[in-house]
């Protein structure tokens, strides 16, 4: 027995129609992508929570603090001193850095910052800028190696373990150098510092010109970086952007240059501007900030007072008992000096009441301490000004409209760190 | 042009709202009278050039009365000129106005004083925790919580536990009475008999304020 069954055919314009309806729900829904915290390209504990259009991101919400660990609380019950330790660990990939922009913050509440002695601001301006080439050459190399590029990863690598060498000859330390003091230093470099890193700026020079070689014709890397990320010069100013990042936008501030401190004066430099704030910009911006970071190496290894070997035997710390501590010999044979080992070591540096804040240019960008004292050896409130923190809330308005797989383009360029982020 | 120029432009056009600008170590500090008008003060300071906000800080002036400072730190990339701008905000109040429409960076800003200090900022149009995670019920940055930290009840947090090593070895206060004072183990504020209830004495609201020593909690979520 047959049956008749009536199939209804429709023509295809009336069938997309009817899809359309039907499908109307199902497209205009978005999907929500959790990256991180421990994601390979968020360079440590970045959470962010992207709303996707297909493979549009139509929404970023960064979400930070999983590496919080109170720095400053834990600064307002300890003396000046004992807290250069904990600026090791803001931004970790340049720690020297961190340890002087926090000294010079201090000095500037005693009023000695610039009466420090020439060969202890020579010795710091060094290891502020080993401290840059270090911080960039990890920054770059985390950056090409999320884009694919994995070569430059090991060359970067390579160069910034001569770079921990020098940290150590010259701290005792690879990674948590704690070297400056309040007033000056832990100790003089040694006698063949200089020309270790003379020696390092020679194989560096072919290193970075080889990782230079690798990306800034490539292809792939201008294709993947070119008009993606773009910041303007207004954006960048009001998002409070700071370092290379703001200078990538065409923004011409560098505290080096347009709040001298330190013997930055004296030395021979130019500040590298981009023009479209992009992320091939921000890239190129590093690139020429290490080459200068090397001129400035060069000048300050022929200009340090005393020469290499100090052979003048020029201080590197302010000559004062109630600042810097007196030499083992002296106190256990002076009652003076005795009496200021005691106290500058139980109650701290006593500072004056008062607030001051000092930005220092760090690889990142401004490092900035706000110390609010009451007098004594403690401070009552001291802010630590994070660029990476800042330079991380643009974020929400950087990646909507940008596909997935920009996303680690993006944080690559913006290179910053979580533990100064999260403090 | 100098900070002291552009502080005194500021103070002609506010007249008694803004006091005499001091100076300490070449930096220019402004003090405003009302936290309510601080949002004019710094638009206004945006017009005549202070374009990037560098910090905004909190302060807890605890024992004291107002209790909380607010600091914004301006500056103009155009000419390099930096100024300091303080005022004062009451413990009972705990507000003052966002200046996110004056400069976009202070959203996080705002939002870590919240989080760390617990002052909110009205008109924030996303006034949530950003270092410690969302549902915490503390104010880590305030005088009164102690270093150690303190348990909270939440389930599945990790580290709610106070921590092992008392608030750490190297913990001293400058000055105190005895060593005691001058480097206590655990300083929990409430407990710390002595000079805890001197400040408490010496406050004017104290009756008011021994209720309510942790000041107004988070927000309620509607």
């Amino acid at each position: 027995m047959a049956t008749v069954q009536d199939v209804e055919i429709r023509d295809s314009a009336a069938r997309t129609a009817a899809a359309a309806e039907e499908l109307q729900d199902v497209q205009g829904e978005k999907m929500v992508l959790n990256m991180g915290p421990s994601h390979p390209a968020t360079h440590g504990v970045l959470r962010i929570v992207l709303e996707l259009d297909g493979e549009v991101i139509t929404k970023a919400d960064p979400d930070v603090g999983y590496l919080h660990r109170g720095d400053e609380k834990i600064a307002e019950n300890m003396t000046y001193t004992q807290f250069i330790p904990y600026t090791d660990r803001l931004d970790y990939l340049a720690p020297l850095a961190n340890n002087v922009a926090y000294a010079l913050a201090v000095e500037k509440l005693l009023g000695i910052h610039d009466k420090l002695p020439p060969r202890c601001q020579y010795v710091r301006v060094m290891c502020a800028e080993l401290a840059r080439i270090s911080a960039h050459l990890l920054g770059l190399g985390a950056f090409a190696m999320d884009t694919g590029a994995v070569t430059v990863f090991l060359l970067t690598f390579t160069e910034r373990e001569k770079i921990y060498n020098l940290a150590e000859a010259a701290s005792g330390a690879r990674l948590t150098t704690s070297y400056t003091r309040i007033g000056g230093l832990m100790r003089d470099v040694p006698p063949t510092w200089c020309d270790q890193v003379r020696q390092f700026l020679k194989e560096f020079a072919v290193a970075l010109n080889e990782a230079e070689t690798l990306l800034t014709r490539n292809r792939i890397w201008v294709d993947r970086l070119r008009d993606l990320g773009v910041v303007s010069k207004a954006m960048a100013i009001d998002y409070g952007l700071s370092g290379p990042n703001l200078r990538a936008s065409g923004v011409d501030w560098d505290l080096r240059k347009n709040q001298p401190y330190l013997c930055y004066k004296d030395l021979d430099f130019d500040v590298a501007l981009g023009s479209v704030g992009d992320c091939y910009d921000r890239y190129l911006v590093r690139m020429e900030e290490m080459k200068q970071s090397m001129r400035i190496l060069e000048q300050c290894c022929n200009k340090i007072p005393g020469g290499a070997e100090n052979k003048s035997h020029e201080p590197v710390s302010v000559q004062d008992g109630k600042i810097t501590l007196p030499s083992k010999q002296k106190v256990l044979s002076s009652m003076e000096e005795l009496i200021h080992q005691f106290m500058l070591v139980t109650e701290g540096v006593n500072c004056p009441p008062g607030e001051t804040y000092f930005g220092h240019e760090n690889p990142k960008g401004e490092l900035g301490f706000y110390i609010n004292s009451k007098g004594g050896g403690t401070p009552n409130r001291l802010k630590i000004r994070a660029p990476s923190f800042i330079n991380l809330s643009i974020l929400g308005e950087l990646l909507p409209g940008c596909m997935i797989s920009d996303v680690p383009v993006v944080l690559g360029s913006l290179d910053f760190v979580m533990g100064e982020s999260d403090r | 042009m100098s900070a002291l120029k552009s502080a005194n432009q500021i103070k002609a056009k506010f007249g008694d709202l803004v006091a005499e600008p001091t100076e300490f170590r070449g930096e220019i500090t402004l003090k405003i009278a009302d936290a309510e008008k601080i949002f004019d003060v710094c638009a206004f300071a945006k017009s005549i050039g202070f374009d990037y906000l560098v910090d905004i800080t909190s302060i807890d002036n605890y024992g004291s009365d107002p209790r909380w400072t607010v600091a914004y730190h301006l500056r103009a990339i155009g000419n390099g000129i930096e100024i300091r701008l303080k005022t004062n905000v009451s413990e009972e109040k705990s507000e003052l106005p966002s200046v996110l429409p004056v400069w976009r960076t202070a959203n996080w800003h705002e939002r870590e004083i919240y989080d760390m200090m617990g002052i909110r900022f009205s008109g924030h149009p996303d006034l949530r925790r950003i270092l410690m995670w969302e549902g915490y019920p503390y104010f880590p940055l305030r005088k009164d919580f102690p270093l150690a930290g303190k348990p909270s009840d939440l389930p599945g947090v990790a580290f709610t536990q106070i921590s092992p090593m008392e608030g750490g070895p190297f913990v001293t206060v400058a000055g105190g009475n005895d060593s005691i004072a001058r480097e206590p183990r655990v300083r929990i504020p409430e407990t710390d008999s002595v000079e805890f209830n001197a400040r408490i004495e010496a406050r004017a609201d104290n009756k008011e304020a021994r209720g309510r020593a942790f000041g107004p909690g988070p927000i309620e979520k509607k």
